[in-house]
């Protein structure tokens, strides 16, 4: 697989070729920020179906409040990085890899799909890990249908327009 | 420090501290944050034949990603842990409208009458837990990517991609809180 194929590979992730097996330090900091994030998604409460009842019913600004200002940090920091030419922990020059467009189908309609599930749910991925954690248990089979989802789209994958 | 860990956080505490995420990854290891690509890692780890879209080295690409996941779910369950429990203060107009389309129970993070094993087999419980999960997943994997992938990193990134994106959220997002939920809720 070559660094032109990028979009063959799952984009909500991806990482910056060429890729290497993480070192376990790293993966003991990577576990810490995860454990942070999952805080962060439970004290927030955007983790919570009702939040994301109050967000589609336009009722809060909450929601669009933290969503904002999370783009907008996130935003400057990697405007921050670029300017400076920062280089990670590891030493490789950071890059942020680019999407390809194509006919802008697949983001339109695969974006659709995910918002009916999102309103559904109440939920996206990384909310549904977090709602297990806070006891919510039944969100175990919500995981394994969107396991059964992804395994879905990569036996139709053929067949869909990009 | 606890009572501030075990309270609600403002939207302009929260936001922000998301936000940091991005950075936070990239500067560690030159990672993108986005969290749906496990749910492809996940498969790709466990399935024994594998469609194109799996085949990839899962340990490679993704065991950061599904390590960071796993410490989301700790996160959740030290959350749940530390301080009391308290229902999510939702605005009056929300709490109406959804006691009007038939909930009656507003403690936990989701209603319990739609999420818990007991509703699994009624009609609003398998459309939210199972369908809904299924749109997920598939869902994300079409669109290569979701809130944090897409929403956050991407439109930080300011990528028309992401943008294309997040209006299918909101347009799927509305569709089914207007259009569905108001008949699956209402449903036994």
């Amino acid at each position: 697989m070559t660094n032109n194929s990028l979009p063959d590979l799952p984009g909500c992730g991806v990482s910056t070729p060429p890729e290497r097996p993480p070192h376990p330090a790293y993966l003991a900091v990577y576990l810490l920020l995860g454990i942070a994030f999952g805080v962060v998604l439970s004290r927030s409460e955007v983790l919570s179906w009702y939040r994301i009842q109050e967000m589609f019913r336009f009722q809060s600004f909450r929601m669009y409040g933290i969503i904002g200002s999370a783009i907008a940090t996130a935003a400057v920091s990697i405007a921050l990085i670029k300017a400076a030419g920062a280089r990670s922990v590891a030493g490789d020059p950071i890059q942020i890899p680019a999407r390809i467009l194509g006919r802008g189908i697949s983001y339109a309609a695969g974006g659709t799909i995910f918002g009916l599930g999102w309103a559904l749910t109440g939920a996206c991925p990384g909310p549904l890990f977090a709602l297990i954690g806070n006891g919510v248990s039944v969100m175990i089979l919500t995981v394994l249908s969107a396991l059964a989802g992804t395994v879905t789209y990569s036996l139709l994958r053929p067949r869909l327009p990009n | 420090m606890s009572r501030w860990l075990s309270s609600t956080w403002p939207w302009y505490i929260a936001g922000p501290i998301i936000g940091l995420f991005v950075p936070a990854l990239l500067l560690v290891g030159n990672k993108v944050f986005g969290i749906s690509g496990n749910l492809s890692h996940m498969c790709s780890a466990l399935l024994p034949r594998k469609p194109e879209f799996l085949r990839y080295n899962w340990r490679d690409v993704g065991l950061w990603n599904l390590v960071f996941l796993a410490g989301i779910l700790i996160g959740g369950f030290l959350a749940a842990h530390i301080g009391q429990p308290h229902d999510v203060a939702i605005s009056p107009e929300t709490r109406a409208a959804l006691t009007r389309l038939g909930l009656h129970d507003f403690s936990g993070f989701a209603p319990h009458e739609i999420f818990s094993w007991s509703a699994l087999l009624t009609l609003r419980g398998f459309v939210s837990i199972v369908i809904g999960g299924f749109l997920v997943g598939f869902g994300t994997a079409y669109a290569g990517g979701c809130t944090s992938g897409h929403a956050i990193s991407g439109l930080a990134n300011f990528q028309l991609p992401s943008l294309i994106a997040v209006i299918g959220f909101f347009a799927g997002g509305l569709a089914a809180t207007y259009f569905i939920l108001p008949y699956v809720i209402g449903a036994r």
